[in-house]
């Protein structure tokens, strides 16, 4: 009795030290990480895209993806595909918002169209990838709420649950590394029945202008269907400095050439 | 009909090739002095890619697709000279060269085709231009493609560049268009671009052998302009774009030679056809929000023997993700109005089209489009289904179908299509 009473009294002062629930400590994570990679101003990188399937058989994609960092509101980006070559061209513009939906562009080179489509679909696969979009949209802290887990060494592990009842899961347990700038080492993802789903991780990490982790690879693997997704990106440019002139609907149709 | 209009107003031959703003080539005669044309441009184009290497890092593309098509008409033809089975083998080189960062750049992009119809057998500069961006700017000089509009079963906006119609039904395939485009982008305004177009390409009209031709074979050569100057009449075009939330608005303005022929029925029972000088103005409005687009199209356009008004007006909702692989399904719907008269090339001008786009988002990007457009007014009725899908990484398959259902006999156009159903089967590889 006395003894339960004594943990109970030093759990309360741990708590009270540090004065936070899991919630707070959760978010304050999620902003440490943001801050940690904030001032990157804009980068170009180019990225191979290897799909496999459940027996082992794979298929290849290219693209290039530019993004712009803008604080007041979320990141522009713009992705064009190199190959196959029947899409070379394809390209999107996106200009993601803290808040409410995405707006996006879609430009197809056959017939030289932009279209604005609905950046509604948030849990459909990218291009037969096991990346949905949202998996590849810019990550801005307001777009989940937060839960502190448990602390394994360096590693911090929070829970995070979309905003946006479109999103495909219920939850993602993002496993963040607090000695190398809060960049993630691994993220769970939980479908709409909380059952896992998906793992994604991040490996061959490259510090770039002394600040920004970026990894050289992830790989997406789909427990429930088995079938994998590896990313793998060439050395990223952070001397591009592109403007928002790079980030217009000129742009798109230009980079979609 | 509208659809059937754009296909009217669009077939597809090389009259004129403008690099960097001066004549180059004059329509030739001979065919392989065509070809012979087209080959020296993308030799001038690489040859002068290549010196720029040295003092800076170009990038070079070259690339090529060759597409075997097999088009079969379940009907006998109603003309004579028309056939039931048409292999053709087409060609699409392109070239691209782009240094500075990728802001400047020479693009080309070539087409042949070879057909049964000797009209169809055609080539064509599809873009050979120069283009330089610089901060808020974008120049581009030569022949180069243009496309304007929201609406998906037709692009009654687009007047840039003239239709080939030759190439596909849907008129979606142009012509290369000599201008020079000034882009420029400002934050809060929107985009302003301006167009300056030299030169006005003709349509070229299926032969004797061909398919979804008229009666009458119609010679691209006997139809005349209403501009002394004729095609070399010096047109302008303007457009403003912009987006506000969930709105994206254009606004245009295209004052030339029509892209689209005339044809006046005189009373003493001749024709009289030729491009009119034409004053189009245009808009276009796309309000996306969730997973619908509402769609508007609109012009106005006035001519000394024309005026009309036509709109197109629709809206495209997807089903996102629908067993949680990637399947997608669209519907879309659209209302076309087109006001003209006698004078219009079309018999329809009150009809609905609906239709499905399927997408199954997997490796082979496999993707069904099916619609059909139909008459508010008659029993007329085109039905069609566009299929593709990637085989390796390196091929390509498509099939498409049309099929023209109770063609009222009084549709002025269509009547002449009544037996012209098809399918097309396209194997494409990439080089």
């Amino acid at each position: 009795m006395k003894k339960s009473i004594l943990t109970l009294a030093a759990f309360s002062v741990i708590s009270l030290a540090f004065a936070q629930t899991p919630e707070e400590r959760g978010l304050e994570i999620a902003k440490a990480a943001e801050l940690a990679d904030e001032g990157f101003g804009s980068s170009s990188v180019e990225l191979k895209m290897v799909l496999k399937n459940k027996n082992g058989q794979t298929s290849e994609r290219t693209m290039t993806t530019r993004t712009l960092e803008l604080t007041e509101d979320g990141d522009k980006s713009l992705i064009a595909f190199g190959s196959p070559k029947d899409v070379k061209g394809t390209a999107t513009l996106t200009y993601t918002h803290k808040v409410g939906s995405d707006d996006q562009w879609l430009y197809l080179p056959s017939i030289k169209r932009v279209k604005r489509i609905s950046s509604n679909n948030k849990s459909g696969p990218f291009v037969g990838s096991e990346f949905a979009y949202e998996d590849l949209s810019s990550q801005e802290v307001e777009k989940y709420t937060y839960k502190f887990l448990e602390a394994k060494g360096n590693l911090l592990l929070v829970e995070q649950d979309p905003v946006d009842p479109k999103s495909g899961y219920t939850r993602r347990i993002v496993t963040y590394n607090k000695d190398k700038g809060y960049r993630i080492e691994k993220v769970e993802f939980y479908d709409r029945k909380n059952a896992l789903l998906k793992t994604l991780t991040y490996s061959d990490y490259k510090l770039y202008k002394n600040k920004f982790w970026r990894a050289a690879t992830f790989n997406m693997v789909n427990h429930q269907s088995n079938k994998e997704t590896l990313l793998q990106f060439s050395d990223y440019d952070f001397g591009v400095a592109l403007s928002e002139d790079d980030f217009s609907q000129v742009a798109l149709q230009r980079a979609g050439r | 009909m509208m659809l059937v209009d754009t296909f009217i107003g669009s077939t597809g031959n090389t009259n004129g090739i403008m690099i960097l703003g001066l004549p180059l080539l004059q329509y030739v005669q001979m065919k392989n002095r065509k070809v012979l044309g087209i080959l020296c441009l993308i030799g001038f184009t690489y040859g002068f890619a290549q010196n720029d290497d040295a003092k800076k890092k170009v990038e070079h593309d070259l690339e090529l697709e060759i597409e075997a098509e097999y088009r079969y008409f379940f009907d006998p033809g109603q003309f004579d000279g028309q056939e039931a089975h048409y292999p053709s083998l087409a060609f699409r080189p392109e070239y691209s060269a782009s240094w500075n960062k990728g802001y400047e750049s020479i693009n080309a992009k070539g087409f042949f085709r070879l057909d049964r119809d000797d009209e169809r057998t055609h080539w064509d500069i599809r873009e050979l231009y120069y283009q330089k961006a610089k901060g808020s700017w974008e120049l581009s000089v030569g022949l180069k493609k243009v496309y304007w509009g929201v609406i998906e079963s037709n692009h009654l906006v687009d007047v840039i560049n003239q239709t080939d119609a030759v190439e596909t039904f849907d008129g979606e395939e142009k012509l290369g268009q000599p201008m020079v485009q000034f882009s420029w982008i400002t934050n809060s305004w929107g985009t302003f671009d301006f167009f300056y177009l030299p030169y006005h390409r003709k349509r070229t009209f299926p032969g004797v052998a061909g398919r979804l031709r008229f009666g009458t074979v119609i010679n691209q050569d006997d139809l005349g302009y209403e501009s002394g100057a004729e095609e070399w009449r010096q047109d302008f075009a303007f457009r403003w774009k912009h987006y506000f939330g969930i709105f994206d608005v254009g606004l245009s303005h295209f004052y030339g030679n029509g892209r689209e022929p005339l044809f006046l029925f005189e009373p003493s029972g001749a024709i009289n056809s030729f491009y009119p000088v034409i004053h189009q103005s245009g808009l276009e409005l796309q309000a996306t929000h969730d997973a619908f687009l509402w769609k508007l199209e609109s012009i106005y356009r006035h001519a000394e023997a024309q005026d009309f008004f036509a709109l197109a007006a629709g809206l495209e909702y997807t089903f996102s993700n629908i067993d949680g692989n990637g399947l997608d399904i669209g519907i879309l719907g659209e209302y076309l109005y087109d006001e003209r008269d006698e004078l219009a090339l079309t018999a329809l001008q009150n009809d609905v089209f609906f239709g499905s786009r399927i997408a199954f988002n997997d490796n082979a990007d496999t993707s069904i489009l099916i619609g059909g457009i139909t008459d508010l007014e008659s029993s007329s009725k085109i039905f069609s289904l566009e299929a593709s899908r990637r085989f390796g990484s390196t091929w390509t398959v498509e099939a498409e179908a049309r099929i023209f259902n109770a063609i009222d006999e009084n549709e002025l156009i269509l009547s002449n299509f009544r037996d012209d159903s098809f399918l097309r089967i396209a194997i494409s590889k990439y080089f």
